[in-house]
């Protein structure tokens, strides 16, 4: 197999190890291309770095909240505002 | 997510769906977020993701009878938004349907690639971190996006994702292939552009 098939077949098999889960164990014949090929493994690595980046901002978006205003609409429409402040009411 | 078990969550659906109203608050407060984070993801726009978001809950709470419980409440609740956000552009963004290509390895090997900063640095630039992201995951077209975003983003798994969209695993893992190199390209470039890092 030339050089230009190998990044092809390597890249497929790599495809296939990481398409369901970007955290996966890659296969040894993946590994040992990645240790002589060095854009290969940047390339790897770059591509889980873009899912941990997204990951990693959903997670501090999360952690603002949802506006309570929107919240508040929804039960609002709902009709379950006044069962939220009587569960809220409970709580305190 | 304020996830429930599948007891608590059977439970208070059964509750529900014979009138309580306390039953139905308390599956609103545990889905309403990632909900309200997924339509907004997918539509852009603040006012279209709380749109979305009460759309979503009105079909619950009007259908909830129709819910047969064979999956997890929160893949159907998914599914209604995930059409509700389709309504939505379908209307507005004819462009959205567009397809994607397989990432070409020779353009991989002549790209001279460089190493990217760490993850923590990168969110460390929070303002514009997140302006990069969101403008590269706004440029991917819809079936990707929104694959990306179930999967990637609110971590559903594999089976969940096709469940929701209704398409075979193999879809889900090639659409999700690709939006995952389009993506690593375009933050790629906006990184190399980036003034921050030298």
């Amino acid at each position: 197999m030339n050089k230009k098939d190998m990044h092809q077949h390597t890249f497929r098999k790599l495809c296939d190890d990481i398409s369901a889960d970007i955290d996966a164990e890659l296969c040894d014949e993946v590994k040992e291309h990645l240790k002589e090929c060095p854009d290969c493994r940047v390339y790897v690595d770059t591509l889980r770095e873009t899912v941990y980046l997204y990951r990693g901002e959903a997670k501090m978006k999360e952690e603002e909240e949802m506006p309570a205003d929107v919240s508040d609409r929804l039960f609002k429409v709902l009709k379950l505002d006044d069962i939220r402040e009587e569960r809220k009411g409970e709580e305190a | 997510m304020n996830e429930l078990s599948i007891e608590e969550e059977k439970a208070l659906v059964s509750d529900a769906k014979d009138g309580d109203k306390r039953a139905l608050a308390r599956l609103v407060e545990a889905y309403q977020e990632p909900i309200y984070h997924t339509a907004l993801k997918m539509t852009k726009n603040q006012e279209d993701a709380e749109d979305v978001l009460q759309e979503t809950f009105m079909t619950m709470v009007e259908k909830l009878h129709q819910f047969r419980g064979d999956a997890r409440l929160y893949t159907w609740l998914y599914r209604i938004a995930v059409n509700n956000v389709y309504k939505r552009t379908r209307t507005t963004q004819k462009h959205e349907a567009m397809d994607i290509d397989d990432p070409d390895v020779q353009h991989i090997h002549g790209e001279n690639l460089s190493a990217w900063p760490e993850t923590e640095k990168l969110l460390g630039e929070r303002e514009w971190i997140r302006d990069v992201l969101a403008d590269a995951l706004n440029e991917l077209p819809e079936k990707y996006r929104t694959i990306f975003v179930l999967r990637d983003i609110q971590g559903l798994s594999i089976k969940e994702t096709q469940e929701i969209l209704n398409i075979s695993e193999s879809n889900v893992k090639v659409r999700l292939m690709r939006a995952r190199h389009y993506l690593r390209d375009k933050l790629s470039a906006s990184l190399e552009e980036g003034v921050h890092y030298e």
